[in-house]
């Protein structure tokens, strides 16, 4: 019998047990673990040392996985010793180990800043609760990019998802409005959710499998039906609303706008970006894209929406008067980029979608923390209260403008290299109308982003009774990432070496079930 | 033959059906807690969906005997997406349970949990904010 033969494989793996062979899964179990110790311990002291610890060793574990996997190879982690595609599987190449970074580091980074700012907007009683949810939240954005199992990804991405909203709402303490922008959003995210996991469903009755390497190689030797296509329908359309893209982005503005600040500087570093990813894994390791019906969908529906999305979403943001609110319609515009990416459909489009998810990621974390930083110091972060705050507070206000300038692409920044592969990307394809419309929705975010240095530096500063000075706890998390900009603006070794593996390995479509799995059958 | 074509699929009309009449109510209620009823039957269909899939024609349920003695000639259904359902009803659950909080700190603070009511006392805060720091969207607060 296969189960029995089973269960001795398993005794063999934990006769052997060696830390290293299970880095994959030790980069998810951490911060799960850590999530209800914390709240089990129930000291409000050992909250954070412990979140941040946990945060901070599952980033040490993507940077080995990375390391492990940027020359191309594939790690293939057997949970529990049941042997993929009946066993769960994670499946760890260079695209999730990138991301897995991202995600981790952000936490990581954040996390520091989290504490003291979250002790300033939310109420003692909540701070156990707040750091264990930022854990599970972590741990499912985690576990939905390390995962090689397609119901799997459901799973952890409504792991990520409730607690997402439980932190969304926490900004009730300073706003109601933020319990309506969790409600919506808990609407919203869970109709993409079930979106999802009706593709799945679509996609498990089609082929019979869950594993993501193995209904790639089902697919690819039945070709399509209607069923798949449904499937890719569905999912497309479910990512496409965790992701924010374009007409499925409604959401996003006001949960930005009424999180903690702490929270929307993590979410929209890496919820976002992670969502990105599924689609790309899906588009281009699940789906082949030599499916016609993938390349329609891909070209003639993303492609529309991306445009419109780099250009009204950066439009309106051009309006606001209000940091936080123009910083997340610059974020869809963002989003609106990476689509354009997949949109593209060579390589050299993915590896911009991925570079852009990573530079944009720390980029979107450095501004969100600085609107934070204003939003203690001024009470909001509208512009007439933030007004001459470049004098005031110079070191802030000056990574608010090197981490806008990365936004909007000036050469030697973070934001830069993403673009500047984007238009080759577009070039690639011999649609230089797209390069051109890169170039312009940029001087839109010229204009925004000069808007706001133009509130810190050009007005007079509105002085205020015993004004808040934000803690090194805050400002050095907040450099660490304005110093990320320039520092992958200028060497992009990591970044670009990463996502170019990446976008080879998810273009080579499936690897197969045999080349990763040694003691499969 | 159309009767095949309704009564062969019939699990996928009943999917459709519970699936858009679910969705009908999260979109057309104002009432926050008859959205969440809404979202709660979109999801039930979903979970029908995939056990229906399960199903193998003439297969029994998939319970091995006790005493482990498997007779090869027996046919069970697949208990796979029952398996995931199970998963999938614990989300729906927790989903269901967040919402309900949710909707009880709304009431707490807002004092309704209609939907008008609670834009236009959006709108209302949004429109006192906007008067205090000015509002360069040229008094568009649909977007509060």
């Amino acid at each position: 019998m296969r189960w029995a033969g089973d269960t001795v494989a398993t005794e063999a793996v934990h006769t052997t047990f060696q830390m290293a062979d299970h880095l994959p899964v030790l980069s998810v179990l951490v911060p799960f673990i850590a999530a209800p110790l914390i709240v089990l311990l129930g000291g409000r002291a050992l909250a954070w040392p412990l979140a941040f610890l946990a945060s901070a060793a599952s980033c040490l574990i993507s940077f080995a996985l990375l390391m492990q996997v940027i020359d191309g190879s594939v790690i293939s982690y057997h949970l529990g010793g049941w042997a993929p595609p009946l066993g769960i599987e994670y499946r760890i190449d260079a695209a999730n180990a990138f991301v897995l970074l991202l995600v981790s580091g952000i936490s990581t980074v954040v996390l520091p800043y989290a504490k003291a700012s979250v002790a300033q907007e939310i109420p003692a009683k909540h701070h156990t609760l707040f750091y264990s949810c930022y854990l599970l939240c972590l741990t499912g954005l985690l576990g939905v990019v390390a995962t090689g199992d397609a119901f799997n990804v459901f799973v952890f991405l409504e792991i990520s998802s409730l607690s997402t909203y439980v932190l969304i709402a926490l900004g009730a303490h300073k706003d109601k409005r933020a319990l309506t922008a969790a409600y919506d959003y808990l609407i919203m995210g869970t109709i993409g959710a079930t979106f999802f996991v009706i593709g799945i469903g679509f996609l498990y009755m089609a082929t019979g499998t869950l594993n993501m390497a193995d209904l790639a190689e089902r697919i690819a030797d039945k070709g399509a039906n209607r069923t798949v296509k449904a499937a890719f329908a569905f999912i497309i359309v479910g990512m496409g609303l965790k992701v924010a893209m374009y007409p499925l982005h409604l959401w996003l503005p006001r949960a930005y706008v009424f999180a903690p600040s702490a929270v929307t500087a993590f979410l929209a570093a890496t919820a976002t970006k992670v969502a990105v990813y599924v689609m790309l894994r899906f588009a281009f390791s699940v789906f082949q894209p030599a499916f016609v019906f993938e390349v329609n969908t891909l070209e003639f529906i993303l492609i529309p929406f991306a445009l419109l999305a780099m250009f009204a979403a950066s439009f309106i943001a051009a309006f606001q008067s209000n940091l936080k609110r123009l910083l997340a319609y610059s974020s869809l515009a963002q989003i609106g980029y990476m689509m354009l990416g997949i949109g593209l459909l060579n390589e050299t489009g993915v590896t911009a979608t991925l570079v852009h998810l990573f530079n944009h990621g720390i980029t979107k974390a450095a501004l969100f923390m600085a609107a934070g930083i204003f939003i203690l110091r001024c009470g909001s972060s509208f512009f007439d209260d933030i007004r001459g705050l470049g004098k005031v507070m110079p070191w802030t206000s000056a990574a608010v403008v090197i981490a806008g300038l990365s936004l909007i692409g000036v050469p030697g920044t973070a934001g830069f290299v993403s673009k500047w592969v984007l238009v080759q990307g577009a070039l690639e394809r011999g649609w230089w109308w797209i390069a051109v419309l890169i170039v312009a929705s940029s001087l839109l975010a010229v204009i925004y982003v000069w808007r706001v240095v133009e509130v810190l530096y050009l007005a007079e500063h509105k002085a205020r009774a015993n004004p808040f000075n934000p803690p090194l706890m805050m400002t050095v998390p907040l450099w660490i990432m304005a110093l990320a900009c320039i520092f992958f603006g200028l060497n992009t070794d990591l970044t670009m070496g990463a996502a170019s593996v990446a976008a080879e390995g998810l273009f080579a479509g499936s690897t197969g079930l045999e080349t990763g799995a040694g003691d499969g059958h | 033959m159309t009767s095949d074509f309704f009564f062969g699929h019939l699990n996928y009309w009943l999917f459709i059906i519970l699936m858009m009449t679910g969705l009908y109510i999260v979109v057309a209620k104002g009432n926050l807690v008859k959205k969440i009823v809404g979202l709660n039957i979109f999801q039930t269909s979903v979970f029908m969906f995939y056990i229906s899939i399960g199903n193998v024609t003439g297969g029994t349920a998939p319970i091995f005997p006790l005493d482990m003695k498997i007779d090869p000639d027996v046919l069970y259904s697949n208990p796979l997406p029952h398996v995931l359902i199970l998963t999938a009803i614990v989300v729906g659950v927790a989903t269901t349970a967040l919402g309900l909080a949710l909707i009880v700190r709304i009431r707490e603070e807002f004092g309704t949990i209609e939907e008008d009511a609670l834009l236009e006392l959006e709108h209302e805060i949004s429109r006192k904010v906007n008067d205090q720091h000015g509002d360069a969207m040229g008094g568009r607060h649909s977007g509060d």
